[in-house]
């Protein structure tokens, strides 16, 4: 197995082709069975038109959207080449955008970001960019699609390519942008190479001028080397065999890092010290384990470790407090307002947390924080700070993903209602 | 330090998020419950719950809903498989269902116990005080799962609603739950068929005979192979004939239909299935077919 894994998500307006372009993809790498494609020929026709296969059926999920004619949750497709595994995580540019797009983005790699040619860069396509950047995301393939309805035209490509760089220099997220013309329609650039576009390829012009599918089965996915990354391994689970009473065995999924048997560990928030006596898992013990791995670890010191607990080493602990400062996207329908009560879940520990003080909110055009908004309605985006029941260990959204994200919960409804990245002065 | 000298596989990394997912279901919900079928998906649960919680027991018991109309060799490898485990089945029959009256018999050649299963499922659920279940649903098998939650809830009818679906965002799940209402946890949510058949093969995971090639009475209907045993009534037209056939799925005896296949061995049914240019549910199930949204109606009453 050295087959590679790639996650990504797709967003754009409705109607920019995003889910033609999938069913592209997926018709083109040859991923689409002969039933599906029964069905959607089926489906074609029931729906009038040009008797053309329309390829966004092979994406279109539930019901309720084939009603509307509109994706509206965030759908996961898989789909393998040769080269590389890939995970995508289809996000609707309808309402609840941010809600979406923020849940598809939480977990991938890379986003591709539809435009129309002819419409250019929609205030939809500055969102998808700037939640990527505030999701960390580290690529971005800017995907100008339609471009057969626009002659294939290398100066409105240029030109859309002007625009969006410039919106995306005011991120400064670091992220890689790529540019790639395309017709999801005609499947110029999708999976085959553009003959309507030999521009594109002009060495002189884009020396490496790939397609989509070569984009994404080239893209080096800058995973955390473990030793770069402070070890995190957020207890998940007590195991205590009623037949060995010297077992006790703590067992999570190490979020970040790697850990080495021997090692002296801390174990947070209490600082207890100690050493990792064992590395189990079903398959044996280990000399060491890395992220992301499962496992279970034996400690050699009696300590009363209990779920939500966090275990690291000691010169490198992260940020332990009650109290902590972080950019909330707000997921419901009821606003976010200073005073509210929710419940917290940051790794695997649960906790009440109070919001102390709004501190600003987003605009997205603009990318402008605006001072103590009076609350934080849904889509919006804007940084908080919060004081919670318990201590937590976390680290800055920025160095760590796992650390450094929560989520808030609604305490009646029990709704999903906040998606919380610690800010980088966190604490 | 030696730096590491091994990097995680793709299955790897799938293995470690599903063992991730058990313990936060274990941790969090109170009544949790696998079920096994006894089919490929759930023969991989059963794995991923050993990588999780041993050297204890499981912290749940294994639930199989009946239909009475099982492949015996699936029923077979069921018992055994539980007792090589030494955890606790409990068997949820839809027979039991119907002698109760609480779901009706289907009557006709096409008659199929695989909806009343939905009935016996929710009735063991309320009866036994679950708030859990795991289930090897894939979201790769069917247009409707591709949009589902790895926590899918359900209302106090067992009802999902697609439209009010929560947020899952990184590997935070939200667990939280009122009484009365249950959530079906997916651990397999982003494996694929082909995943599913390398990890089996990958930890020589024993699998029901009716997944290998072999020879059985079958008959042709609606473009697929259905096994015949006695009793099944046949529409006029159809006959029985012996042919060379493996299962891809392991349902309903009277909905589940077999493929022509020469695979006999794990590695063979990997390379089949590699090649295979038909989806799992399109091949096999019956139940599927019977309109575009069906699977979408029946998870909307409470089916998994
Ligand atoms: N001419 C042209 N039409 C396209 C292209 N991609 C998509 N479309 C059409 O644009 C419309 C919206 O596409 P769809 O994929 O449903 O958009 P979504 O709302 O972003 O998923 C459909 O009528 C498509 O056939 C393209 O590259 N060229």
């Amino acid at each position: 197995m050295t087959l590679d894994l790639l996650r990504f998500t797709t967003a754009g307006s409705v109607d920019d082709g995003k889910s033609t372009l999938i069913g592209r993809l997926l018709y083109d790498t040859k991923q689409v069975f002969e039933d599906q494609l029964e069905h959607v020929a089926l489906a074609s026709e029931r729906r009038g038109g040009s008797g053309a296969l329309d390829l966004a059926l092979l994406t279109d999920g539930l019901r309720a959207e084939r009603e509307q004619g509109i994706t509206i949750d965030v759908a996961y497709r898989y789909f393998a080449t040769p080269k590389r595994r890939f995970i995508i995580a289809d996000c609707p540019g309808h309402q609840q955008y941010t809600r979406n797009m923020v849940t598809g983005a939480s977990t991938a790699d890379l986003s591709v970001i539809l435009l129309d040619a002819r419409k250019g860069v929609l205030e939809q396509s500055k969102r998808h960019a700037f939640i990527s950047a505030l999701l960390g995301i580290p690529h971005v393939v800017v995907a100008v699609n339609k471009m057969d309805l626009v002659d294939y035209s290398q100066a409105r490509f240029d030109e859309l390519v002007l625009e969006f760089a410039e919106f995306a220099a005011k991120l400064d997220s670091g992220a890689e942008l790529t540019y790639i013309p395309m017709s999801a329609l005609e499947g110029d650039n999708v999976v085959d190479r553009s003959e309507h576009m030999p521009w594109y390829d002009d060495p002189a012009h884009h020396p490496h001028a790939p397609t989509l599918l070569e984009f994404l089965e080239g893209v080096e996915v800058a995973y955390d080397h473990p030793y770069d990354t402070p070890a995190r391994f957020p207890v998940q689970w007590v195991i205590r065999p009623a037949t060995s009473a010297d077992y006790r065995g703590y067992a999570g999924q190490l979020a970040s890092g790697a850990l080495r048997k021997g090692e002296e560990v801390v174990v947070l928030p209490g600082g207890g010290r100690t050493k990792i006596r064992a590395i189990d898992t079903y398959d044996g013990e280990l000399e060491e384990a890395m992220a992301p791995m499962s496992l279970t670890l034996l400690l050699e010191d009696e300590l009363d470790v209990s779920r939500g607990e966090l275990i690291c080493r000691p010169g490198e602990a992260p940020t332990v407090a009650r109290e902590l400062e972080a950019d909330i996207c707000w997921l419901s329908e009821r606003p976010l307002r200073a005073g509210s009560r929710y419940v917290i879940k940051h790794t695997s520990r649960s906790a009440s947390a109070v919001v102390d003080e709004l501190r600003d909110c987003i605009d997205v055009h603009t990318l402008e924080r605006a001072g103590a908004p009076a609350e934080l309605a849904l889509n919006d985006i804007g940084r908080v700070r919060l004081r919670t029941s318990a201590p937590l260990s976390f680290d800055p959204y920025a160095s760590n993903r796992r650390t450094g994200s929560f989520i808030l919960i609604d305490e009646a409804s029990n709704e999903t209602v906040g998606a919380g990245l610690v800010a980088p002065d966190g604490a | 330090m030696n730096p590491l000298h091994y990097e995680l596989s793709y299955l790897e990394t799938l293995e470690a998020e599903s063992i991730h997912i058990f313990r936060e279901v274990a941790a969090e919900l109170e009544r949790p419950v696998l079920l096994f079928s006894g089919g490929k998906d759930s023969i991989v649960l059963l794995r991923l719950a050993e990588k999780a919680f041993r050297p204890a027991p499981f912290p749940f018991p294994l639930m199989h809903v009946d239909t009475g109309h099982n492949f015996p060799e699936v029923i077979e490898f069921r018992d055994r498989r539980v007792a090589e485990l030494g955890e606790r089945l409990i068997v949820a029959s839809v027979q039991e269902s119907i002698d109760k009256g609480r779901a009706v018999e289907e009557t006709g050649p096409r008659a199929s116990r695989n909806r009343l299963q939905t009935v016996t499922l929710l009735d063991a659920i309320a009866e036994h005080g679950f708030n859990a279940a795991f289930g090897g649903a894939r979201r790769d098998e069917e247009r409707a799962r591709a949009k589902e939650r790895i926590f899918s809830f359900r209302d106090d009818f067992g009802q999902w609603d697609p439209k009010n679906q929560r947020p899952e965002l990184w590997n935070l799940y939200n667990g939280r739950i009122k009484k009365g209402e249950n959530v079906r946890v997916f651990p397999l949510s982003n494996w694929t068929e082909l995943d599913v058949w390398e990890y089996i093969d990958a930890e020589q995971l024993e699998v029901p005979s009716i997944y290998f090639a072999h020879e059985r009475e079958v008959f042709a209907r609606d473009g697929m192979l259905y096994a015949w045993r006695e009793g099944t009534e046949l529409i006029e037209g159809e006959t029985v004939f012996n042919e060379t056939v493996r299962y891809r799925t392991v349902g309903d005896m009277s909905c589940t239909g077999g493929v022509r296949s020469q695979a006999a061995t794990l590695e063979e049914v990997v390379v089949e299935i590699a090649a295979t240019r038909i989806t799992e549910r399109g091949e096999t199930r019956a139940d599927d077919r019977v309109s575009e949204a069906a699977m979408e109606d029946r998870k909307k009453t409470g089916y998994f």
